[in-house]
């Protein structure tokens, strides 16, 4: 089904998997690269592995990202941006945001089918 | 719509923006540049951060949140395992200068429309400093304070969504964090 293909997509680029198991770090590094992207963080939660945050520019991004154990050797981290009112649903400002984020964390971000 | 672009000083230009569904027309796509580091990530970076010696995460935490409240803020959210307080405070935003324009306009029969209310939210981050082999050090801190802020004018419209990134008000809050921090450290 057309729907069923088009979320299949969205969570693959909405999505990467690094190699590590420290959840801690990686929200850690998540939070500073928010910073760096000029967004204030509005929440964070270590046990439910999540960070939300706001970017003021002129005009509003709000982005949640969430950090998850994929197996016992990788961390699997998720985003999802909406801008203005709006969910942001294509894949490039995700890649940016990835790009960012495996410079924090010194890793390479893996993508997932 | 209008858009204002980043790091431009916008006490001169009042912008109406409306954020609401009834917004039609406008583009709906993300900046493209929104997720991309600036040439002057760098510098931001070390404009908003810190580094302080001598003293453990929780307690440079305890020692932020007491300078938060000093200056007048709320504490919204916090999550010390990953050390994020987030605050913020409403207050007027009324300007003499807008006001005056405002009346010699009505004077004309125009109308020009005041900011009334400000929300200033500040995120305040704290991370170990790294050691020589890139562990994270229990007696070192990083400190990052990201800082935002919303305007409304008289008519309840958003005016104005900026970030802050005046030098001055980031070394006046390290200089209140350093006394707190000092204060702090010897159980007062």
């Amino acid at each position: 089904m057309e729907m069923d293909q088009s979320a299949v997509q969205l969570r693959s680029y909405q999505q990467r998997a690094f190699d590590t198991a420290d959840k801690e770090q990686t929200l850690r590094s998540v939070i500073a690269t928010l910073q760096d992207l000029s967004f204030v963080v509005d929440k964070a939660d270590l046990d439910l592995g999540t960070v939300s945050a706001t970017k003021l520019s002129g005009y509003q991004v709000r982005m949640t990202v969430t950090a998850r154990p994929r197996g016992t050797t990788q961390m699997l981290v998720r985003a999802n941006a909406q801008y203005m009112d709006k969910a942001v649903e294509s894949p490039k400002p995700y890649q940016d945001f990835f790009t960012a984020l495996e410079k924090s964390m010194f890793l390479t971000a893996h993508q997932v089918d | 719509m209008y858009r204002l672009h980043p790091g431009r000083r916008s006490g001169w230009a009042v912008v109406v923006l409306v954020l609401a569904a009834s917004l039609t027309g406008c583009a709906a796509t993300i900046p493209k540049d929104a997720l991309i580091p600036t040439p002057d990530t760098l510098e931001r970076r070390q404009l908003q951060s810190r580094r302080l010696d001598g003293i453990s995460e929780t307690q440079l935490l305890a020692a932020s949140a007491g300078v938060l409240q000093d200056l007048g803020f709320n504490i919204d959210e916090s999550e010390t395992k990953l050390g994020v307080i987030v605050a913020s405070k409403d207050r007027s935003a009324f300007s003499a200068g807008q006001i005056t324009a405002a009346v010699a306009l009505a004077l004309l029969g125009a109308y020009y429309s005041v900011d009334k209310t400000q929300k200033i939210r500040v995120s305040l981050v704290t991370r170990p400093a790294l050691s020589a082999d890139g562990k994270p050090r229990p007696d070192a801190q990083v400190i990052r304070i990201t800082i935002q802020r919303l305007v409304w004018n008289v008519e309840n419209q958003l005016t104005r969504i900026e970030a802050i990134e005046e030098p001055a008000i980031y070394q006046a809050f390290f200089e209140k964090l350093s006394k707190s921090v000092f204060l702090e450290a010897q159980q007062i």
